[in-house]
């Protein structure tokens, strides 16, 4: 039985359970004439609860351990046969194993074949003994929590703490996803500044990380400063928070405070539409359209722009932010009470006075947080960068100029043919590293200035 | 106490969207006293103040017809600017709403958008001139840069009457100006309005007929968008014409 259908068949137990434990409950009540402790579904759903809980955890602990505990087995068999092999080829060893286990390939060595044969039973009996035990303690759970149950039982406390629990747990779950991809970027990163020096990468201004792949190429023994990279980084998204920050908030104002029921019931979607745009369309609108634009308007006006411009690609990803910003000033600018707008409107203010004089200060705390929001967006954007952007890593403060970004630089080191620990390989880590550091600095920069600003303005 | 006419309410109408709220309403308000709106909830007594300053203008789909005169000039005419007729009637509402600003600008507010004051100690005057006026110089005197949301909802109140002071208006709107606060607040703001009314002509909505018996000189009542009756105070509270009100006034309805 897969996955699947042992769910089924723990939920139809589970739901059979709440009904038995019901009926227990209302009969026992009954002949005794005593009074629940508390409503009867709720007796029901803790016997459910009891039922489904143990089993499925069972379930999924066993489904994601097996597969480990096999591959441990088969792989210290693999290494008695070869015992000249590193680990990773004995990895590929076990995936050729698993392969030939499957049918999938063949493989004419007698070892490898007859070790195939084990592990395919071994699949087999693993499956089995997991549906088995699975059932015994679904059958376990469901039976002893139904003659447990009486009408004194505190059913509702009891669901009460469960459902306290689940929720407490899928907040763990999350904090510890994000610790354990974080701690995963750092380990990377520091096992990169083993091999490099951590301030040549963060002070240093040459960036080639051209380096021979395999041992026996010849090539520069690469360059790893990152500061052109950041730097054509916080380049684009400037040019980028430039061309949004005005348009959006702007924006935001006419849809808030001016525009009538009809427009902004057009100005809306509009706006959305332009949020539903996949980046990587921004991407080629960027490279095909924009930057030839820039560099035929530069030649024209007697300016050297460099086809892959910062400018075309800081101003594409630019429009868009846009929407982002637009929509979240909006929701700001629109939680400044209606009460706030009339007393100034009812001093003689004009709208537009009321806007700057009133709505934008209390709006203010809102604001600095989107802005800082769409900054983080822009300097983890991907997609039109690489399209747009250069690769070549000039420190320069020059729009006109190409530039290149840490993402871009991220990409283009982890495509292709890749060794995974090569200096090259790793420097993408630290600077995956880098980029989490700026946009977290930003995020508590969005925080701490809008708990600030809001202190003030309460 | 003059008996001078200060605003002229003509065969006033006002729909929002398709729904009437006001029918034929036509009444005259004299100038420095005190004028009490009262009526069951719902029955259009915001409406009307807020026609007196045209704040019904930024309402979407609010519609007033007919003619209002203030001095005699009508103020829906097409070359009158809102914008500028609310320097001259200023408006209190209901909930206390001073800006989330230090106490001296919420009243300078209004100043410094009109240029009322051509200098930082000619602004000062009026600020402190109005706390005067509005009775709580005494209170916040020492604390003028602290914010004006950090106040109690009494203070708050009569910030908001403060900064509508400051413009120097002819006439004060007030709608239930009380009505978040409590007894002792109440007091002294009826108080204000007292004093006040020796400059200002005043309209104040109110739900309680106690506050419209102590504070005014005549009172309007309103029933479902329409004006009952309009009279002297102590005529409507002895004596009323019409049984709604009556009905109204002893309780029997609202
Ligand atoms: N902004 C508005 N939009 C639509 N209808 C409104 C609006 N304001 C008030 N009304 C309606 O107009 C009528 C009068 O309301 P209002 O003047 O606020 O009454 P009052 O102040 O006497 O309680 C009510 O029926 C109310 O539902
Ligand atoms: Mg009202």
């Amino acid at each position: 039985m897969d996955i699947f259908d042992i769910t089924i068949v723990i939920l139809a137990i589970s739901t059979a359970s709440y009904f038995f434990a019901v009926k227990k409950i209302t009969k026992i009540s009954n002949t005794n004439d005593i009074r629940p402790d508390s409503i009867l579904s709720y007796y029901g759903k803790i016997a459910a609860i009891w039922a489904f809980v143990p089993a499925f955890s069972l379930l999924l602990f066993y489904s994601f351990l097996s597969p480990i505990f096999s591959e441990m087995v088969f792989i210290e068999k693999l290494s008695k046969i070869f015992p000249e092999h590193t680990e990773s080829q004995l990895d590929l060893a076990f995936a050729q194993l698993q392969n030939v286990a499957n049918g999938i390939l063949e493989n004419p060595d007698i070892n490898i074949n007859r070790l195939a044969v084990e592990l395919k039973s071994w699949d087999e009996t693993s499956l089995a003994v997991r549906s088995w035990v699975v059932f015994m303690l679904l059958a376990i759970t469901a039976l002893f929590s139904y003659s447990r149950l009486t009408p004194k039982f505190k059913a509702r406390k009891t669901v009460e703490s469960f459902l306290q629990k689940l929720f407490l747990g899928a907040a763990v779950v999350a904090i510890l996803i994000t610790i354990a991809i974080v701690a995963s970027l750092l380990f990377e990163a520091l096992r990169f500044f083993e091999v490099y020096n951590i301030f040549e990468f963060l002070f240093g201004t040459h960036w080639s990380p051209n380096i021979a792949i395999r041992d026996d190429q010849v090539g520069s023994s690469g360059s790893f400063g990152m500061l052109p990279v950041l730097s054509g980084t916080l380049l684009i998204a400037l040019i980028a928070m430039m061309v949004a920050l005005p348009i959006g908030i702007f924006s935001a104002i006419y849809m808030t405070e001016f525009a009538s029921k009809g427009v902004r019931d057009f100005i809306k979607p509009t706006l959305e539409i332009l949020a539903g745009i996949p980046t990587v369309v921004y991407g080629f609108f960027a490279a095909l359209m924009a930057a030839p634009f820039f560099r035929s308007l530069g030649l024209s006006l007697g300016m050297d722009v460099s086809s892959e411009s910062a400018l075309a690609a800081g101003a594409v990803m630019g429009i868009m932010i846009i929407p982002f910003i637009s929509s979240l000033s909006d929701d700001v600018m629109n939680s400044v009470p209606q009460s706030l707008k009339d007393g100034s409107i009812g001093l003689g203010a004009t709208k537009a006075e009321t806007v700057i004089n009133v709505v934008l200060p209390a709006a203010l705390p809102g604001l600095v947080g989107a802005f800082l929001l769409a900054v983080s967006r822009a300097i983890g954007e991907t997609m039109i960068v690489v399209m747009a952007a250069g690769h070549a890593a000039n420190l320069t403060a020059n729009p006109l100029e190409a530039v290149t970004t840490v993402t871009v630089q991220i990409v283009s080191l982890l495509t292709g043919d890749t060794v995974f620990d090569s200096p090259k390989t790793l420097s993408a880590f630290a600077l995956g590293i880098t980029l989490f550091v700026v946009t977290l600095l930003l995020n508590i920069g969005a925080l701490t200035v809008s708990r600030k600003l809001s202190e003030k303005y309460d | 106490m003059s008996d001078k006419i200060k605003i002229q309410v003509e065969d006033v109408n006002v729909f929002y969207g398709d729904i009437q709220a006001l029918f034929d309403v036509t009444l005259d308000i004299k100038s420095k006293e005190i004028t009490s709106l009262i009526g069951p909830s719902g029955c259009g007594k915001s409406t009307f103040l807020r026609c007196m300053n045209r704040m019904n203008d930024v309402i979407d789909g609010c519609r007033v017809e007919g003619k209002i005169t203030i001095d005699g000039e009508n103020i829906y005419d097409a070359d009158k600017d809102p914008v500028l007729l609310r320097a001259r009637v200023g408006m209190v509402f209901q909930k206390p709403n001073p800006f989330p600003k230090t106490i001296f600008e919420n009243v300078a507010y209004g100043p410094k958008i009109h240029g009322l004051a051509s200098n930082t100690s000619e602004l000062r005057e009026i600020v402190e001139n109005s706390l005067e006026q509005a009775g709580l110089m005494d209170e916040v005197k020492d604390r003028l840069n602290d914010s004006a949301t950090d106040l109690s909802g009494g203070q708050q109140q009569r910030i908001c009457i403060a900064r509508a002071i400051a413009v120097n208006p002819e006439i004060i709107l007030m709608d239930e100006p009380c009505s978040a606060l409590d007894p002792i607040a109440t007091a002294r703001v009826e108080e204000l309005m007292g004093n006040l009314s020796n400059n200002y002509t005043i309209v104040i909505v109110t739900h309680s007929m106690q506050q419209a018996a102590r504070v005014s000189t005549n009172t309007a009542f309103f029933h479902l968008g329409h004006l009952v009756e309009f009279n002297a105070t102590k005529q409507i509270f002895t004596n009323p014409s019409d049984k709604r009100t009556e009905d109204y006034i002893t309780g029997k309805v609202g």
